[in-house]
C-alpha cells in the first residue's frame, strides 16, 4: 500500500509531490493522461510567479515542477482517475487502464474545469471555432474576425492576445459592469482592433462545420448577430470535483471543503490543494503554497496514525 | 522512439493522399502542451493497430499552408483520411480509451 497518492499535476499537485518526496513519502503523482501539468500548459508567459523576474513560459515552469518532484523521488503515472473510494482508511483509486491503487492519503488536486455557456451547438463546434484557449488555437484565426465572451481578467487576457492574429475581436459581455481588474481593461479598451458589445447574452452559435457567427440577447429586449469565425469562451471555472462530489463535502461554491488553513477535508486521510478548495484567488503561486500545506499535513497525519 | 512518422508538404501526397491504408494525421505543434499529451498516446495507438492504419504527424507551425488547407481551428487535430478525403475529425487531447472509441471504426 502506498503512502500517498496525488491527484492533479499543476503547481498544487507537484509541489505536494516535492515536499511529500523530500518528506520520504514514495508519493505517486496520477498526472491525467492528457491534461498533465495543468491549466499553465496551455499559457505562454507567466510573469506573477516568484523567482523569475524575466516571466517564464507556464509549460517551461511545469516541466520545472515535474522534474524537481521526480529528483526526489516522486513517481508519475500519466493516467487518470476514473473512480475512487475514500471513505475507509485504506483508500482505493482506480486509473484508467483499470488498476486499482490504495494508499493510506490522498491529496485531491484537480484544479478547476473551464466553464461552458450551455448552448447547444457548443459542444459541436468545439474545436471547430469554438475555444476555451486563445493562446492554443489563436493562432488559426489570423486575418478573421473572433468574438471573446466574458467579463473578468482571462477574458481580456484572451482578447488582447488574440489581436495578434486576427483583424478584429468583439468582446462579448452580459453587462456593462466588468470584474476585469482596471489594468486589463484598460489595455483591452485601448486597444483598436478590440470593439466592446456590451449589456448581450450569447444566444446562439451558428455554423455548418465551423463557427459562422453567434447570436446575441441585448439587454434592451433587441436581438443581434455577429458574423464571426471563431467564439472564444471565458467565462470563468468550476473546481473539477465530478470523481468525488459524493464522498466529500463540499462548499457552498461547490469547492472542497477544508479545514480553515490546513487542507483536512471532511474524511481523515484525505487533503486537497489548490484551485479545487479555491473560490477566490486561483493564483499558481497560491496553488504550490497549499500543496506544500497537503503534503505536510499528510506527513503529519501519517506520522500521528503510527503512534 | 516515435512509432508516427513525421510528414512535410513534400510527403504529405505520397504517405497520406495516395496511401491504401487509412491513415489518421495528427496536426499538432512544439508549443501545443496537450499536442506533447497526445503524442504518445497515438503512437501507442498506432504500434497497437499497425496492420490497420498508419499514423502520421504534421507539424502545422512549419506548414501552415496544409493547416488552412484543411481548416484547422484547433490543435490537436486528428484528420482521418481515406481514399485521400477526409473522412473524420476527432479534436481535442483524449485519454487512450475515449480516443480509441472515437476511431473505431477505423481500427477493427
Amino acid at each position: 500500500m502506498r503512502e500517498l497518492v496525488i491527484i492533479g499535476s499543476g503547481p498544487a499537485g507537484y509541489t505536494a509531490a516535492i515536499y511529500a518526496a523530500r518528506a520520504d513519502l514514495s508519493p505517486l503523482v496520477l498526472t491525467s493522461s492528457v491534461e498533465m501539468g495543468g491549466d499553465l500548459m496551455k499559457t505562454t508567459e507567466v510573469d506573477n510567479f516568484p523567482g523569475f523576474p524575466e516571466g517564464v513560459m507556464g509549460p517551461d515552469l511545469m516541466m520545472g515542477m515535474q522534474a524537481q518532484a521526480e529528483r526526489f523521488g516522486a513517481e508519475l503515472l500519466f493516467d487518470d482517475a476514473t473512480a475512487v473510494d475514500l471513505s475507509g482508511p485504506v483508500k482505493r483509486i482506480t486509473v484508467g487502464n483499470g488498476d486499482v491503487i490504495e494508499a493510506k492519503t490522498v491529496v485531491l488536486s484537480m484544479g478547476s474545469e473551464y466553464r461552458r455557456l450551455g448552448l447547444a451547438d457548443e459542444a459541436r463546434l468545439s474545436g471547430f471555432g469554438v475555444s476555451w484557449c486563445a493562446t492554443c488555437d489563436g493562432a488559426f484565426f489570423r486575418n478573421r474576425t473572433v468574438a471573446v465572451v466574458g467579463g473578468g481578467d482571462s477574458a481580456m487576457e484572451e482578447a488582447t492576445f488574440l489581436t495578434k492574429f486576427a483583424d478584429k475581436v468583439l468582446l462579448v459581455h452580459r453587462s456593462d459592469q466588468f470584474r476585469a481588474s482596471p489594468a486589463m481593461l484598460n489595455r483591452a479598451k485601448a486597444d483598436p482592433k478590440i470593439e466592446f458589445v456590451t449589456n448581450a447574452a450569447v444566444t446562439g452559435i451558428l455554423g455548418a462545420d465551423t463557427v459562422a457567427g453567434v447570436t446575441l440577447a441585448m439587454s434592451d429586449g433587441s436581438s443581434r448577430t455577429l458574423d464571426v469565425d471563431g467564439l472564444f469562451i471565458a467565462v470563468g471555472s468550476d473546481p473539477r470535483t465530478a470523481l468525488i462530489a459524493d464522498q466529500v463535502t463540499l462548499t457552498d461554491t461547490g469547492n472542497v471543503w477544508v479545514d480553515a488553513r490546513s487542507s483536512r477535508t471532511s474524511l481523515d486521510g484525505v487533503f486537497a490543494a489548490g484551485d479545487i478548495i479555491d473560490p477566490t484567488y486561483r493564483q499558481a503561486i497560491v496553488a504550490a503554497g497549499s500543496g506544500a500545506v497537503a503534503a505536510m499535513d499528510a506527513q503529519h497525519f501519517l506520522e500521528a496514525s503510527v503512534h | 522512439m516515435s512509432s508516427a512518422r513525421d510528414v512535410t508538404d513534400l510527403t504529405f501526397e505520397a504517405e497520406v493522399l495516395l496511401n491504401d491504408k487509412p491513415v489518421i494525421v495528427d496536426f499538432w505543434a512544439p508549443w501545443c502542451g496537450p499536442c506533447r499529451a497526445v503524442s504518445p498516446i497515438l503512437d501507442a495507438i498506432a504500434e497497437a493497430h499497425a496492420d490497420k492504419i498508419d499514423i502520421v504527424k504534421l507539424n502545422v507551425d512549419d506548414f501552415p499552408d496544409l493547416a488552412v488547407q484543411y481548416n484547422i481551428l484547433n490543435i490537436p487535430a486528428m484528420k482521418v483520411f481515406r481514399g485521400g478525403e477526409v473522412v473524420k475529425t476527432v479534436v481535442g487531447a483524449k485519454p487512450r480509451p475515449a480516443l480509441e472509441q472515437d476511431l473505431a471504426e477505423f481500427l477493427a
